[in-house]
């Protein structure tokens, strides 16, 4: 048994200018470590998380956010400064959470000497009144006090008490138990240190991107594949792996009644891929909840579409454009798409069109044209035509679903209305002043795939399950001391049981009465069946 | 039997279990109102009689009261609880009905009704079984009523015909996930209960008639409010910190993605870590905790509620399941 009571020696007197800087530092500390620091930092945590919910996030969803600061053109800048877009990677944000982590330090660290030093410690000796203790009990028996405490003894370490060497001449049993409250404590704090590990781990070296693939093409893991891409802070490109597959179908089942009418489900592309150049092709059906793990890499269905096959023929009789052509569902329900076409390499001029998608089309005149069901049973494209620059030499990048027309004419009929090229599958449509034809030659699916490589993963799990673990311990373990005292009096021995519950609000009162009981041997409760006592408080 | 006549069923259910907890109220009303005037002298042992303990060794010396008003009060006191569980039977009933009126049958939680749905019959639930090893008699009526204004609202305002789940739904991990969201809410909400009527109790001093006068000694109910938080702390760290994340990341690629309804679930965890360690500083202890647990059932409501109505971004729409999943991208 070693305990360092020894407090230790202070270093040599300070001279006062030292001793203000280090008595502040250790003040400061001592407040940053302090419970009522964690609890302000807590409910600081909580608060600062608000924002984020409220004002668009960049990293959730970053249309609604740039939508939101188009409307709101005075508020943009100031929460732009405070990193409202971004709370949760806003210096202030880490700022309060990494102190509280650092108070959290702060708090274990001793905590975990202390624990060591009281794991190897004895239970304390018994009081000299037991009658003051939370719980007591006492009885008189005509067993010597030595016998009664043998068999206290017994039934103490029956019920997983931990019980301090006999003493010499002693008349009293000491016990103790419940250890396990305070490491499950530790635990919890400790564990939550890696959950945030994990957490940082993975934002700043894991990636996430965004592809949408046409039925029948292909996709191989670099960095020129995706649509868009967001890497961690720290991310190496060099670990991508180097997989690649083909989206072989798409598969949706469209509810045609019910109150979810119009509603697709059952979403399935089967894919082929292969895990590296070279490696075996195998198959896979991807499906919602069902992402395909490759390596560290995870491949999620997130989306679908269509792509109507368009030609644009010029008008010296050349292919200038053809091909599946992605149209962005403007609305998610009937599937209503905008996409564009560019014939760059038409001639005389180049050709541009932009417009819609109806995958089940419907006219009214107070609505226009609008599609009736997301499925593609009567498919339809209206486009307005344009002709001159489409601003691609320049070296500007552009976006695929978006046409600069600020170098570009829109044809109009004679009327002045817009000429618009209105198509059903396998139809085409002369364009005026011998431009050439447009021809809508069928409907093909796209599929969105989001790619995200998350290292850390695992690391966060298993440190929230051990956090659970020991918040569980924290929570439901009852550290418990237990003393039984057997004294010679007059009228036979009088045998006393005192217990102290270590947590606030606990009640030992039942456990000395159950102790009294199987020390009497009238209770139900003898140390082969001690399962009740720690039960009964969870 | 056919889904439709399963959802006649539920509907049914529904309209029966809210009549039937009306009646309970009434039935506590009448208990706790008999004992409006009485001093509270004898009013713990009325408690005692209605949790059914304290019957047999009752010292009826030391009665003042009328032996009649006495039974009289046990009885309502047994009929109120005998009522609850049978409303909290119809209950069951009404949301195995919802189950099983969905094709492919599924879990009744796919929106905002089924929610609130589940959601008041845990808190029925673990009321009648914490009934005994907390003496929550004395909560009776605040139960009844609440659960009886929400199934109220919940029919009136959020009914929902039934509908099968929209994909991103459809998976093992959403009925852990969920069950363990709504036990904890269940038990956060009647703690709530019990740092309110600590928080009213405290305030009213040392009055001796009423109803708050016969509620258990402040500590009393301070333990008891710890208890049930204590039981939904760890029960919603799973649902929160872990099935959430797992089931996050198999249907939309990430699992802690700072969606407004992860946040909030992440406050109400904060906030409730903070009472744990409210009610253990100095300080802190007794009112301040209270009003922290209360902050947190406010947050936890404010979760389900609040965020469906005011976040234009949430990606757990159970209000507008259609687009939430399979999304359409925007350019
Ligand atoms: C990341 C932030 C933290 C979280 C989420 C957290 C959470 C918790 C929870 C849930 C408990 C309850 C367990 C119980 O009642 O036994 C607890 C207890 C405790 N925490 Fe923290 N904690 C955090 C930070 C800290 C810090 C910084 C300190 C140091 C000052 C600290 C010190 C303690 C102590 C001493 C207890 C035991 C209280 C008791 O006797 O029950 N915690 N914590």
């Amino acid at each position: 048994m070693t305990t360092t009571t020894e407090p230790r020696t202070e270093a040599p007197e300070p001279r006062p200018s030292d001793l203000s800087v280090r008595e502040l530092a250790r003040w400061a500390w001592r407040q940053l470590t302090s419970m009522r620091t964690a609890l302000l930092l807590l409910l600081l945590t909580a608060l600062a998380a608000v924002p984020g919910s409220v004002i668009p996030q960049e990293g959730v969803d970053s249309l609604k956010t740039s939508r939101w600061q188009d409307a709101h053109p005075t508020l943009t800048p100031i929460y732009e400064r405070l990193g409202l877009f971004d709370v949760y990677s806003s210096p202030w944000f880490s700022a309060i959470y990494l102190l509280l982590m650092i108070s959290l330090v702060g708090c274990i660290i001793p905590r975990l000497g202390v624990y060591w030093r009281a794991l190897r410690a004895a239970p304390p000796a018994a009081p000299r009144r037991l009658d003051r203790l939370p719980a007591h009990a006492a009885y008189s028996s005509d067993e010597s006090p030595a016998r009664v405490l043998e068999r206290a003894r017994g039934v103490l370490k029956g019920r997983r008490y931990r019980l301090a060497d006999p003493v010499e001449g002693g008349d009293a049993v000491s016990a103790e138990k419940g250890h396990l409250r305070e490491a499950g404590n530790l635990l919890f704090h400790l564990a939550l240190l890696f959950v945030l590990a994990g957490f940082a781990w993975g934002s700043l070296y894991g990636y996430k991107g965004g592809a949408i693939i046409v039925v029948g093409d292909g996709f191989s893991n670099n960095l020129t594949s995706y649509d868009d891409f967001a890497p961690g802070r720290l991310f190496d490109p060099d670990v991508m792996e180097p997989f690649t597959f083909t989206v072989d179908d798409f598969a949706a089942e469209w509810l045609l009644a019910g109150p979810r009418a119009g509603m697709a489900r059952k979403f399935e592309a089967p894919l082929t891929y292969r895990a590296e150049p070279g490696a075996e092709e195998q198959t896979y059906d991807l499906r919602v909840n069902h992402p395909l793990s490759i390596g560290g890499t995870d491949i999620f269905l997130i989306g679908h579409g269509y792509a109507p096959v368009i030609t644009v023929t010029d008008g010296d009789g050349n292919v200038a454009y053809s091909g599946p052509t992605v149209f962005l569902p403007t609305d998610g329900r009937t599937f209503r798409s905008f996409g564009v076409v560019k014939a760059a390499n038409a001639s005389p001029t180049q050709i541009g069109l932009q417009g819609e998608l109806y995958p089940t089309y419907g006219f009214t005149q107070d609505t226009g044209p609008f599609s009736q069901f997301g499925d593609a049973l009567d498919p339809f494209v209206s486009m307005t035509v344009w002709e001159g620059d489409l601003g691609l030499a320049d070296g500007t990048p552009q976006s695929v679903y978006a046409m600069n027309t600020a170098k570009m004419t829109m044809l109009e009929k004679d009327d002045g209305a817009p000429f618009r090229v209105d198509l059903r599958p396998g139809e085409s449509v002369d364009l005026p002043d011998g431009l050439g034809t447009v021809s809508f030659d069928g409907l093909e699916r796209w599929t969105r795939v989001q790619i995200s490589r998350q290292p850390g993963i695992q690391l966060a799990l298993g440190g929230v399950i051990a956090a659970l673990i020991g918040l569980l311990g924290s929570l439901f373990v009852r550290p418990r001391r237990i003393w039984v005292r057997a004294r010679e009096t007059d009228d036979g021995t009088l045998v006393e049981v005192g217990g102290l519950d270590r947590t606030e609000g606990g009640d030992p009162a039942e456990e000395v009465a159950a102790i009294v009981a199987a020390l009497r041997g009238d209770g139900p409760d003898r140390p082969a069946a001690d399962e009740t006592g720690e039960e009964r408080d969870a | 039997m056919t889904d439709a006549s399963w959802e006649t069923l539920s509907n049914q259910a529904v309209a029966a279990a809210g009549v039937v907890y009306f009646l309970a109220l009434l039935a506590h009303l009448v208990q706790w109102s008999s004992l409006r005037k009485v001093p509270v002298g004898s009013a713990r042992r009325a408690t005692a009689d209605a949790a059914g303990e304290a019957l047999q060794d009752a010292p009826v010396a030391v009665l003042e009261r009328d032996p009649g008003e006495e039974r009289r009060t046990a009885l309502f006191a047994r009929l109120g609880l005998l009522l609850t569980v049978l409303a909290c039977g119809l209950h069951a009933v009404a949301m195995l009905g919802r189950g099983m009126a969905a094709d492919p049958n599924r879990v009744p939680w796919g929106n905002m009704y089924e929610f609130t749905l589940s959601g008041t019959f845990f808190v029925t639930l673990l009321y009648l079984l914490f009934y005994r090893r907390l003496g929550l008699a004395w909560m009776g009526p605040l139960v009844d009523g609440f659960v009886v204004t929400m199934l109220m609202v919940a029919v009136i305002w959020l009914y929902d015909p039934v509908a099968p789940l929209t994909e991103a739904l459809n998976s093992p991990w959403l009925v852990i996930h969920v069950v363990s969201a709504i036990i904890a809410t269940g038990a956060f909400t009647l703690g709530g209960f019990t740092s309110a009527l600590y928080l009213l109790k405290a305030r009213a001093g040392d009055r001796s008639t009423g109803y708050l006068a016969r509620l258990p000694e402040l500590p009393v109910l301070d333990r008891v409010s710890y208890r049930l938080h204590a039981f939904g702390f760890p029960v919603w760290t799973f649902a929160v910190l872990i099935t959430g994340p797992i089931w996050a990341h198999q249907a939309w690629s990430s699992y802690w993605s700072w969606d407004p309804k992860e946040v909030w679930a992440f406050i109400t965890w904060v906030v409730y870590a903070a009472y744990l360690h409210a009610r253990t500083t100095a300080g802190w202890k007794g009112r301040n905790a209270a009003w922290l647990a209360l902050l947190g059932t406010a947050t936890l409501w404010f979760n389900f509620i609040g965020i469906n109505y005011f976040s234009t971004t949430s990606q757990h729409s159970y209000a507008a399941p259609e687009a939430a999943v399979v999304s359409p991208v925007d350019a």
